[in-house]
Order: structure tokens, then sequence, then C-alpha cells
């Protein structure tokens, strides 16, 4: 190769570079870029100390497939899987999450991007968006969980019955008819489900920030949350966002446990000491690669206090790293404070110098997440396995209070979510609202209402509310009386006793939007999908608990036993009264006459009929009922039928003793 | 006679006993007993439906309401009106309660006809021996007094359930038989019909009272004791009310349509309301618990034979009716009450209101059923059964402690019990004329 390379004329390697440069290149680019779209990956790590002693740790990789065809069917860095999904089932948006645990929207915060668009409930949750006709859906819908459900080694084919989904008009996401809600909050989310969703990365976790995604300390964690988000149009192609969000304890270190002045110190942590390895590098095939560090808006408001937030060394906690630049949140109400985000390029990290982003606590801090509205919780009313009531609760943590001072006419709205399976049975004219403890009349709250009750074994019921309350409320309670439901015993899951789950409900209060602005200088120019996604910002919304809701069981092992048992009873009620219908008068009779005469015992009773067959025998002449003649008829020819089998019985006997 | 003394005071008695529970039926909480309210029945689901039809919903949406039409429109703004510190469903039970009074009046006159008849009947075939044989009780007004004090019908009334309706159809029906009045005949059987599917098969005992008058000993004696006299006038079939009844019926079928097809304007329309209610019925979609035996069975049996034995359970209820027709003939109202007592035991959805109906019904035939067996025993299987039932239930729904099994025992003795009443009703009644036939023989 060397010589061959040195025999080069080196007119000849120029021209061929100037032939490159000036021909292929736009070629290539056109081809690859579509219109100078290019195929993209980012991967992103937001990191974020919780007020109650816990890491947040969020990933972030997105990839994007611009609309060309030009490819054709392939793909440089998009998952191919995922781009085939969403040609062959026509997807607009779909979303998938698989999370264990549940967010504790009062610590780790409600009212930021990162709770509005990564909260999910527990277990599966899949909702999609088609591009099809109405007639349709369903039938796509049906073959996308099984598509999904074998792409991610998960049940979500369960979701596929007509009783598992629902299709929410207004109350889920904007105005759709299309749109199609599943969940299955019993499914437990394992390593088997993370796996194919990293084999959809393109550098999978062998490098970059996916590296870090260790199994064991993902899944000891108090929450995590592994989502797919696929946007599709023919403007913009595809865009895949996959985001895992985990909330992890971080090890207390001796030290740190000491309390020093108020409080305890928080515990200082690094990347290394939550996932157990360190950032080495970027995935080379990813754009962008940087790991963030957020300083909650709380908590940098009480930094500042005490030192001006600038560097990453503050007399309250001292960074491990040295960020390559910070940025801070434009935020309107000033006194407030604005959260900090430092920000850390990966592609700095190699084998030699790990990145090994941390923090370590100078002094005790205490601080609070900015909060949602109203904080929601849903539960169970009633003892029993005959019926029970629902209850919403919402209670205000008077947030309005700091966004518009106190009107009279201020008004918050909350559109309220929930799809109930169809063994929990409904009683919608029973739905009661109390504001603050009182009855309220349903019409003065409720500005919209859909509702569709749920079809035994064939869809669920599913209902959106749009709440009004005024501003000053402390509480708003609203209750649902339902009946459980009986299912046959092959509807049972095999760990029946356990009860079933009422998937979460959703409260979405779409007067507040938790967009962050920030002041981005010109070091970062570039795209970052995670920040523009915070600046976007979403509705507020809170998921509420999963209920579980015993149901009574049926005897599992009897089927045998009440098939014969019910059929017996049949069976007994036909015959008795067929013969009952059919008895004639005349045997009646006869049948009286020959129980009169009856006796314990076969040797008396052939005795009695003996003598009185002699009996009727002598006295014919005189008896008048017509029935005897009839046995008079018989008597003789039966006496010797029985005379013949006694002397036949009286020689076998003898024979055989002889024999 | 003593009943008829006591009788007016007694009733009145009945009346105020259930006026005086009515502020409690809350408390009780009989609504949703499963003995009380069944998925047809219930007055919190017909609340539903109301409520879903005002707002602008087919109350056949979802699962929840089975019933007719006609009853959301009488009972659906009662469901709705309340009054502060009273229970929910005030005015329905102030209504249960007339229909109650209602048909005990109404048993009460078909009780009179009868004796009426059975007296006329009795004085041609043996005027000599006429008050030996007819010195029991009056029936009449035993039968409305069972009716007004079955602990099943006060509980039925009160328990905000709408088979006291059913009921009072029922009896309707066969009071318009057995008083040739024959559009109410024909009105009150496509009511009931409509309502609860079962009472078609009344359809023959209705013809029979139309056709040939209330019950009677069995044709054969007259002839050989009248058959030269004014004898002949008793068992001739008259065609001319059958006619009149197929007319009334084609009317007040179509009226009933009509009208339902009006009150589901803008909704899906008559065919999901069949669907909706004797679909329901007949396919037997509730498993939830009922006195029935029905319910754990196609709860426990195997997918692929439901529809074989839905289809045995409904034709056990239609093959007696040609056998039992053909031996009753002469008793259609008799036939009526084992008809009834059929329905009650083998219906998808029994309830203790349709038990109040029949055992009513049971007392119109005191005096021929005077000597039936094991009326003790059935009477304390009755007591038994009804008392233990609501344990086993408690048990198995409330604690948790019980099984299924427990409760379902208690239907099957249930459902054993009401075999053996119409099994030794039927066959005591036949032994009856029986009797008296051999009575006549010997004079």
């Amino acid at each position: 190769m060397t010589k061959l390379r040195r025999r080069f004329n080196p007119t000849v390697f120029l021209l061929i570079i100037f032939f490159f440069n000036s021909v292929l290149r736009p070629a290539l680019a056109l081809v690859e870029g579509g219109e100078g779209l290019e195929e993209e990956f980012t991967e992103e790590l937001l990191l974020k100390p919780l007020p109650d002693r816990k890491v947040l740790a969020h990933f972030h990789f997105q990839s994007s497939a611009p609309p060309s065809i030009a490819n054709g069917r392939h793909h440089r860095l998009f998952p191919k899987a995922i781009a085939q999904l969403a040609r062959k089932f026509q997807i607009r948006e779909l979303e998938l999450s698989f999370t264990q645990g549940r967010w504790n929207y009062e610590r780790w915060g409600g009212f930021d991007p990162m709770s509005a668009a990564n909260a999910k409930p527990p277990g599966v949750e899949l909702w999609a968006a088609f591009d099809l006709p109405l007639n349709e859906i369903d039938h796509t819908w049906k073959n996308l969980t099984h598509a999904l459900s074998g792409l991610f080694c998960a049940s979500i084919n369960f979701l596929e019955s007509s009783a598992a989904y629902s299709a929410p008009s207004w109350g889920f996401h904007s105005n759709s008819s299309k749109l199609r809600y599943g969940a299955l909050p019993r499914e437990a989310v394992c390593t088997e489900n993370l796996t194919p969703w990293l084999k959809l990365l393109p550098c999978r976790d062998k490098t970059g920030i996916a590296l870090l995604l260790n199994r064991p300390s993902i899944y000891r964690s108090h929450y995590h949350s592994q989502r797919l988000r696929l946007i599709a149009s023919e403007f913009t192609g595809i865009i895949l966002e996959q985001a895992l969000t985990v909330v992890l304890q971080p090890t207390m270190r001796s030290n740190s446990l000491a309390s020093s002045g108020y409080g305890f110190l928080q515990p200082s942590w690094s990347i290394s000491s939550l996932f157990g390895k360190e950032v080495v590098g970027q995935c080379v095939l990813a754009k962008t690669s940087r790991i963030f560090f957020e300083l909650e808006k709380d908590l940098a408001f009480k930094v500042d206090k005490l030192q001006p937030l600038s560097s990453w060394n503050t007399s309250a906690f001292e960074l491990s790293g040295i960020p390559n630049s910070n940025i801070r949140e434009l935020n309107a109400v000033k006194n407030l404070g604005s959260s900090v985000l430092y920000v850390f390029e990966v592609s700095n990290s190699n084998d030699h110098i790990p990145l090994d982003v941390g923090i370590r606590w100078k002094i005790p801090l205490v601080w609070s997440c900015p909060h949602a509205p109203f904080h929601m919780n849903r539960y169970l009313m009633g003892s029993g396995n005959e019926r029970g009531s629902i209850a919403i609760s919402l209670r205000s943590t008077h947030l309005h209070e700091r966004f518009s001072k106190a009107s009279d006419g201020c008004a918050v709205h909350a559109v309220i979510f929930q799809v109930v399976p169809w063994y929990v049975k409904v009683y919608y004219h029973t739905l009661h609202i109390f504001l603050d403890g009182k009855t309220q009349i349903i019409s003065d709250v409720v500005r919209k209402m859909k509702i569709s009750p749920s079809e035994d074994k064939l869809s669920p019921g599913s209902m959106e509310l749009l709440l009004r309350f005024p501003c000053n409320i402390q509480s708003a309670t609203l209750t649902l009386d339902f009946d459980k439901g009986f299912l046959h015993i092959d509807e049972y899951p095999p760990d029946a006793n356990q009860g079933f789950d009422i998937p979460s409900a959703l409260v979405t209060f779409p007067d507040f939007n938790c967009s962050r602005s920030y002041q981005l200088d010109d070091s970062i120019h570039y795209k970052s999908p995670l920040l523009s996604k915070f600046q976007e910002g979403n509705p507020v919304q809170t998921y509420t608990e999963v209920l579980l809701v015993p149901l009574t069981t049926p005897d599992f092992s009897m089927p045998y036993n009440v098939i014969t048992f019910t059929c017996t009873v049949l069976a007994l009620y036909f015959g008795s009264m067929l013969n009952v219908l059919r008895r004639r008068a005349g045997e009646e009779e006869r049948l009286e006459r020959t129980k009169a005469s009856e006796k314990p015992g076969l040797i008396p009773l052939l005795l009695s009929k003996l003598s009185s067959k002699l009996k009727i025998k002598g006295k014919e002449p005189e008896s008048s009922p017509s029935l005897s003649t009839s046995s008079s008829i018989l008597g003789p020819k039966l006496l010797t039928k029985v005379m013949l089998v006694g002397l036949l019985a009286v020689i076998w006997n003898y024979y055989l003793k002889n024999g | 006679m003593a009943g008829t003394r006591w009788y007016w005071p007694l009733v009145w008695a009945a009346l105020a006993f259930r006026l005086f529970l009515v502020p409690f039926a809350d408390n009780l909480n009989l609504g949703s007993r499963p003995e009380v309210a069944t998925p047809l029945t219930s007055l919190r689901r017909l609340a539903e439906g109301y409520w879903l039809k005002q707002s602008s919903l087919s109350p056949y949406t979802g699962s929840m309401y089975h019933g007719s039409p006609l009853l959301l429109i009488i009972l659906g703004p009662l469901t709705v009106k309340r009054i502060e510190s009273q229970p929910a469903h005030l005015y329905c039970s102030l209504i249960f309660v007339l229909v109650d009074f209602f048909t005990a009046m109404l048993i009460r006159a078909i009780g009179e006809k009868l004796m009426l008849t059975n007296c006329n009947n009795l004085k041609l075939l043996k005027p000599s021996k006429l008050v030996e044989s007819f010195g029991g009780v009056d029936a009449a007004d035993i039968a409305s007094l069972i009716y007004l004090w079955n602990p099943f019908t006060v509980v039925t009334c009160l328990g905000s359930c709408t088979s006291p309706i059913d009921n009072l159809m029922v009896v309707l029906a066969i009071y318009g038989a057995c008083s040739r009045i024959v559009p109410l005949a024909a009105f009150g059987w496509v009511m009931a019909t409509h309502f609860s599917l079962y009472p078609g098969i009344l359809v023959i005992p209705v013809l029979l009272l139309l056709g040939y008058g209330p019950d009677a000993p069995p044709p054969k004696l007259f002839p050989q004791k009248h058959s030269n006299g004014d004898g002949s006038l008793v068992h001739v079939f008259s065609w001319g009310p059958i006619l009149q009844f197929s007319l009334w019926v084609v009317i007040w079928s179509c009226y009933v349509l009509l009208l339902s097809s009006i009150s589901l304007k803008g909704f899906d329309g008559l065919y999901d309301m069949l669907k909706k209610t004797l679909g329901f019925i007949l396919t037997v979609e509730d498993l939830s618990p009922n006195i029935g035996v029905l319910w754990y069975f196609f709860a426990e049996v195997f997918e692929f034979f439901r529809g074989f034995f839905l289809i045995v359970f409904h034709v056990n209820i239609l093959f007696m009716v040609c056998p039992l027709a053909i031996r009753l003939m002469h008793r259609p109202c008799f036939l009526a009450f084992v008809y009834i007592t059929i329905s009650a035991t083998l219906k998808s959805y029994p309830s203790v209101g349709d038990a109040a109906l029949y055992l009513s019904l049971l007392g119109l035939f005191a005096n021929e059923l005077a000597e039936m067996k094991f009326s003790f025993f059935l009477f304390c299987g009755y007591i038994g059964v009804s008392l233990l039932s609501p344990v086993m239930h408690n048990l198995w729904i409330w604690r948790g402690t019980g099984n299924a099994n427990f409760y379902f025992a208690t239907g099957l003795a249930y459902a054993c019990l009401q075999t053996v009443l119409v099994v030794e009703s039927v066959s005591t009644m036949l032994n009856h004329d029986r009797k008296l036939k051999k009575e006549l023989k010997k004079t």
C-alpha cells in the first residue's frame, strides 16, 4: 500500500481530490440529506440533585431521519425497526413508556418540564396517533401492539383487546379522534425491556453516555422510566426520542452523615458513585454529547444568597469536574431565582481523562421543588368486594397566589382523564364534586364532559372532564361510585387474589405551561434537543396513583362440580315434573294398593304379595274394583313363575353343593 | 269468615309498615342486595340510564341499563328528584308502595273470580256436598295478604328495584283474562313480556282463561253428571276473545315499540334496545351473584360450552310448557302460577320479587292445595335459605372468609326448594282433581 501511494502521481491525486470536491460532494450531500438535512443522533444526560437527598439522572437520546426517500429504506443512524414501524402503521405520533416506581410530585417537582414530560404512570403506557382513515385505526392499533410487544419483549399485546384501550377525544392530548391510549399498570419492567431499547441507539451501550446505563444501579433506583417517543411527519421526517429517567439514592459516605449546623448535609455523589462507571468519550456517531448539571430554582436562589452563583466552586458546593459553560434560566419573576445549568462536553474526555461529574456539598441546604397547582391523590373508598367509590382529590399548593395576585374572578382549569376497566362498573350519575368539603352542583364546576361508559368485556369506561375551580379553594374532591364486576374464571389472571389495577388518571392543567427560557450564550449556539424540549414546555400534568381493586374470586377448582350440581338440580326438576305429569289415575291407585300392603323386608314383602294374590284369588267374586281383575289375571301366571324360579334356584343350589 | 273482618286493617297495616320503612330504605341498603335488585331491575342502573339519556347519550351505551325505555320515562325523572336528608329514591319507593297495593287488590279480585267460578262449578257438580268440600278459607284474601305481608315483597318494595312493576303487569294480565277484559289482558301480557321476557309463556294460560274461563274441575267430570242439563255451557272454547286478544296484542306491542322508538329517537334505536334488553336476558352476560344458579354456572363453565348450556337452560323452561298446558288445561290460573314459578327458578336473573309473586299466587289455591306434601319442609326451607343466603353472601363478599361455593350452595338449595314446591303443587292439584272425580263416582 505504502509503495503504491508513494508511486502515485501527486497531480493525479490532486485531480481526484478536486473531482471529489466539485462533483461528488454535492451529490452525496443531496443523497444523504434530502433537503440539506442529515440523519442525526445526539446524546445528553441531565443530572440534578433532588431535595430529598436523591439524584435525578435523565438520559436523552434523539435520532432523527429526514423525510428523504433518496436512501430508500436504508438508514445510517436511525434504527430501521422504528422507521419500518412508523411507515407501516402510518404513525403520526407514538409514545411508549416503561416505568417502575412512582414519581413523587411533592418532592421531585411537578411544575418543571422534567416532570411534565417524563413522569409516567407505573407499568406500560402507550399512546399513538395515526395518519389513517378512522375505520382502519383500531385494526392498525392491534397490529402495532403486537409489533411493539415483539420489539420490546413486553406484554404490550394485552392492549390489543378492545377492553384494554380507549380513544380519548380531548382529555388526553389535543383534539384528535385518531388517537388510541392504553395502559398496563401491572407490567413489570426489567432489563429485557431495556436491552431492546438500547439496541435502537447507534452505539448501543458500548460507548458514550449510554455506557453509564449499568443494569444493577438502574433497577435499584426509586423510580425509573424508559420512554420512547416517535414523531413522524412528511415534512420533518421521523424523530425518535429515547429518554430514560432514574431517581437514584446516592450511597452515603461516612463523613457526609455528620450533621453540621442545622439539618443533615446532602450526600455528595458523582457519576462513578451512582453508576459505577465514568464517561470515557462520546459515541462517535453522536453529533453532540453532553452532560448537564442542573441546580433547582430554589436551590440556586439559596446558593445565590450566600455567594453569587457563577463559578463551579462556591461556598455551598463544589462540582468535581470543570464545566465548559453554564446557562442561566431567564425568569420572569426575578425574586424567585432561576435555575442554573452547568454544561460538560463529553467530547473532551477519553480513556485517560474520564469525565466524572459530581458534587460535593459543603454546607447543608434545604430547598423545595416547584409544585404543580394541585397535588393529586386518588384513592378507593368503601370496603368489601361488592361496591366502592373512587375519589380523586386535589389539594391546592397555592401556586396561583404567586402568578395571579388574588383576584376574585380568577379560576384554575383542570382536565381529568381517567380510564376504568370494564369490571369496575362506574355509575357516572353518582359523580359528586366537593370544594373545600362542600357539595357543589356539577354544572357549576364541570365545563365540559365526555363520558363513554364501559361495555362488559368490550370496552373500558373513560371519563374526560374539564373542571373550573376558583383559585382560592383549598381542596377539591371528586367521587364516583362503582360496582365490582364478576368475571369468568378464565378471565382472572393467575394471581387473582392480588386484585386488579385501575390505570392512573391523568390531570392536566392547561393554564400552566412549564416552559423555560434560557439565555444561551454563543458558546453553545448549536442545538441541544434536551434544552429545546425544555424551552418548548408542556402543560403541567400529573398522573395519579394506580389503584388496586380486589375483586371477588369464584372457586377456581370447581367447574366440574358446579356443572354437575347445577345439571343435577335441573334434572331433578325436569324428571320429577315429568313424572308427576305422566302419572295416570289407574296406575296411581294400583300403586297405592301395593303401598298399603307394603312391609319392610324382602321376604315378608314377597310373602305378603303371595298371600294377597291368594286372597284375591279367593275373594274374586266379591271384589268390585276393576283393577283387581287385571291382577287376578296376572296372579296364577306370576305364581307359577315365582315357583318356577324358586324351584330352579333350589335345584341349582343342590347341584352346586353336590358338584 | 275470620279473614274478612281483619282483612282491611291488615292491608292498611301492611301499607303503613312500608311507609314507615321507606325513610330508612337507604340505611337498609336493600337496593344493592343481590337477592333484591338484579341487573335488570336495579333502580340504580335505571338512574344511570336516565343520566346517560339526559347527557344525550343512548341509555344503552355501556352495559349499565337493561330495562325498558318506558320505565326510564316514568321513573327516570323521579330518580333525580331528591329531598334533603331523605333517601335517594323516595318518590320511586312511594310509587312502589302504591303498585304493591294495586297488585294485592288485583290478586284479591282474581281470587274472588276464582272462588265464584269454583262455587258455580261445584254447585253444578254436586249441590248436596257443596259445603263440606268448599269449607276452606277465603283464598282471595289470603293470597293478597300473603302478597302484602310477605317479607320478600316488602324487601322488594323498599329495595328500589322495578320488579313490583313487573309483578303488577303479570297480575294485570291474569286479572284481565279472568274477568275477560281483553284489552287489559293483552296490555298486561305485552308489558310484562316487554319488561322481563319470561312472562311471554303466560300467553297460553291467558288464552285458556279467555277461551274456557277461570279454573274448573276437569271437563271430563261434567258430561258424566250433566249430560242432559245446563252443564254443557261450562266448557266450550270460545274463539271470539282469542281473536280479540291477538288483535289487542298486536296493537299494544306496536304501541310499545312505537313509544320506545320515540323515546330512543336519535340514538341507535330499537335494535340496540332489543339487543341490550332481550339479548342481555338470554345471553346471561352479567355474572354477578344472585339467588339463582346460572351466574355461577356460567362463571365456571368452559367457554366453548357456553352456547350449548344457554340453549339448554332456556329450552328447559319451554320444554315443560306444552305438557303442563295439556295436563292443566282446565285450570289456567294454576297453570299461570306454575309457569311463573318455573321461570322464577330458571330465569337468568332471578330475585325474591319473583318469589313474592308466585308465593302469593300459591295462596289463591289454598283450598285445593291444602293436602300438599312437604309444606312444612318447604316453609322451613324458604326461611332457612332466606336467612342463610345473606349470611353466606356476607361471608364471601364482605368478610372474605367464606367461599363462593357456600353462597352457591344456598342458591342450589333455593332452586331445589322451588322445584319441590312446583312439582308438589302440580301433583297435589292433579290429585285434587282425581279426588273430586272419585267423590263424584261415589255419589
